[in-house]
This record gives structure tokens, sequence and C-alpha cells, in this order.
């Protein structure tokens, strides 16, 4: 009874250890990564490359999304507003929702599962196929190679598909509003331009974006690199790239809330 | 991939995320009514000032033509301390009566300023001496419920 005890406890203990290892490990490879970005900036061509499948691949998504979150917001903002006959506040409700939160939220979302699991899938396939240890006998550095230019596509392109899925958003909303519904387009615009504020609002939600990038690329990368080189170590890592990172940015955008809205 | 290809969708990518962001803060935002562009600062005190916020709406007329850049609550003359932008094209008289304004029934509150008859007009850092404060519902009940108990003693 009492060695039961004992154990599962221990038990506890060694997974906290182990939580807690992993965590470090994370933070130094993050660390590395920082510190072997050089190469990516003076070969900018490796980015570019990267940017094109993290970033131009992920816009149809992006911009189908934005535009249906947009019309759906519209419609039900619409529903409830118009009962008090405040309906040409409609756009404001739109506006605000997409910009401080919708916008960065989902599209990081979206983010991590189309770009962050095909990013930690690539570069846990290239150890898995022994590519970064022939890199590494080749005496080219695998994370200045590799991981680095992957890490700054990612970070660069989160805030452009966040705004592009805030303004797709709107424009949806503009469409089932006021084409569709018949709200006044010149109440739909001004009300949107007098309550939302450029500094509060829009920076702020741009801020939030920034984050979510370096969270979910971080992640990505990290799990990639060290994800079991077989063939369930890299489907594991993808599925915990996809879930580690959703709830990293859940997390985030509570407490970056907190610190913009509340000014903790 | 040709590497010509890859730099045109890219540089696409990234022109049409500035773009948005350009929307953003001109279309959506109010970055284009931001910082009256020159402006002057005057003073008011308010006994209470409501639920009047920093960066409400200063109007006059109906037009906006300033914006409210500091709230303080004063210890000498314990009253509220409003300090507010006002664009340089309007200049207002000295005896300017400052009110703050609700629009609407539940709207956000403003400061509206109706001009005076004065020959001197407000410099940078005057405070205005005519002001009028926010309507608070609870008080105006209580006048309403005095006032009706009064009528009835008198029958």
């Amino acid at each position: 009874m009492f060695k039961q005890l004992a154990s599962s406890i221990s038990n506890i203990g060694s997974r906290a250890i182990d939580g807690i290892w992993r965590l470090g490990h994370a933070a130094r490879f993050f660390l590395l990564v920082l510190l072997k970005s050089g190469t990516s900036f003076q070969r900018f061509g490796l980015v570019i490359r990267e940017l094109y499948y993290v970033g131009v691949l992920s816009l149809i998504i992006i911009v189908v999304s934005g535009l249906f979150v947009g019309m759906v917001l519209g419609l039900q903002g619409y529903e409830t507003l118009q009962k008090y006959g405040s309906e040409s506040a409609v756009g404001t409700l739109v506006a605000l929702s997409l910009v401080r939160e919708l916008g960065p939220v989902v599209s990081a979302l979206l983010f991590a599962s189309r770009a962050g699991s095909a990013i930690t899938a690539e570069i846990g396939l290239m150890k898995a196929t022994e590519q970064l240890s022939a890199m590494g006998m080749m005496a080219v550095d695998p994370v200045s190679r590799v991981v680095a230019p992957r890490f700054w596509a990612g970070v660069i392109s989160m805030p452009f598909l966040a705004a592009i899925f805030s303004v797709m958003g709107v424009f949806g909303g503009y469409l089932v509003t006021v084409m569709f519904i018949g709200v006044d387009v010149g109440s739909f615009w001004s009300q949107m331009q007098s309550n939302v504020d450029f500094r509060i609002d829009i920076i702020n939600g741009f801020i939030k974006s920034c984050f979510f990038g370096v969270a979910v690329t971080a992640i990505a990368v990290f799990e990639g690199y060290d994800s079991p080189p077989t063939a369930e170590g890299v489907s594991g890592a993808t599925t915990r790239t996809v879930v580690t990172s959703s709830l990293a940015i859940l997390g985030l955008d509570f407490i970056l809330t907190a610190f913009m809205f509340r000014g903790i | 991939m040709q590497r010509r290809t890859l730099d045109f969708w890219v540089g696409l990518f990234v022109t049409a995320g500035i773009a948005a962001l350009m929307f953003l803060s001109l279309k959506v935002g109010n970055l284009s009514t931001y910082g009256v562009a020159d402006s002057y600062v005057i003073k008011g005190n308010f006994d209470n000032i409501g639920g009047l916020k920093v960066r409400a709406p200063v109007k006059s007329s109906g037009v906006v033509v300033g914006r409210v850049a500091d709230i303080q609550f004063s210890t000498q003359s314990y009253d509220a301390i409003v300090t507010m932008n006002i664009d340089s094209r309007y200049k207002f008289p000295k005896d300017t009566f400052a009110s703050i304004l609700t629009a609407g029934l539940l709207g956000e509150q403003y400061i509206g300023l109706a001009a005076g008859g004065d020959e001197v007009m407000l410099k940078e850092g005057d405070t205005i001496m005519k002001t009028n404060s926010a309507m608070v519902l609870e008080e105006m009940i209580g006048r309403f419920l005095f006032d009706k108990a009064s009528e009835d003693d008198g029958f």
C-alpha cells in the first residue's frame, strides 16, 4: 500500500522533471536558432524560398476562412444588434472582434495546422533520413541552413497573414450586411472608423500576431528537430506541434489581452 | 521551382500583407483622423465628469474640434481637471461654455463647447471658467423624487 503510493508519487515527479527538462531543452534550442540566424539574413534567398512554402501557400486557407468568419460575424451581429435598433454598429462589432481577437488568433491556429505541421514533418523526415547528419558531415550547420530560415519565414509571414485575415473578414462583413441585408454604407464605415483606435486596437493586434508567429514556428522547428528518427516519431512530433502551438496561442492570447486591454 | 517565380509570389504576398495593414490602419482604424496636426491646450475644471474618457471628442455645434488629452483629480479644489487639445484652426472666446454631454441615450460622453461673446480668445494653457458637469442618472432621479415628495407635502 505504502509502496504503491510512493511509486505513484515518484511517477508524478519523473513526469514533472521530464517536462521541465524538455522545456529547458526547447529554450536552449530557441537561443541556438537565434544565435545562428546570421546566415539566413546574409543569404536571404533561403528565407524567401521558405516564405513561399510557409506564407504564400497558406494564403488560400487564410483568405477563405477570413471571408467566411467575417460573413458569419456580420450575420450574427446584425441579428442581435437589430433587436436594440443599433444595426449600424455592426461594422464596429465586426472590425473590433476581428482586429483585436479573431484575426490574430484564428489565423495563428490555421497557420499552426497548415504551416507548423509541415515544418515539423519536413525537419523530422530530414532527421529520420539522416539528411541533417549528412549536412553536418559536409561541415554545413543544419541549424543555420535548415532551421533558422524556416523560423524567420514563419515569424515574418504571421503578421501579414493575420492582417490579410482581418481585411478579408471586414470585407465579408461588408458583403453580408451592406450588400445583402442593406445596412447603410456610410454608417457602417464611419461607426467603424470612430470606434476602432489605431494604437489600442490595430497595433495591439499586430503585436499579438508577432508573438503568435514566434511561438508557433519556434514550437514547430523544435518538435521537428527533436523528433525521434522513426516514422512513428515524426507523426507524433507533428501531432504535438499542432496541439502544443494551439494551446500556446490561446494561453498567450489571454496573457497578452490582460496586459494590453486591462493594463495590468 | 524557378527562382524568379518564387520571388514574384513572395513579393506579391508581402505587398498584399503591407496593403492589408495599411487598409486596417487607414480605412478600418482612425489613423487618418489621428492627432490634430496643429493644436493648442486648454483646461477646464468640472465638478463631475461622469464617464468621460481620455481621447473622447471635443465638439462644437456637433463638429469635432479637438480631443480630451488628460483627466486628473485636483486635491486643491476637489474637482476634475480635464485637459483638451483643440485644433488651432478653431479659436474660441474667453467666455466659452464647456459642458459634458452624452451622444444618444447610452452613447459615449463628449465635451461640448458653446462659444461666448468675448473679444479675447482662449490661448495655450488657458482655463475655461464656465463649465457644466456631466448628468448623473442617480442624482437626477434623487432630485426628481425629492421634488415629488415636497410637492405631495403641499397638498
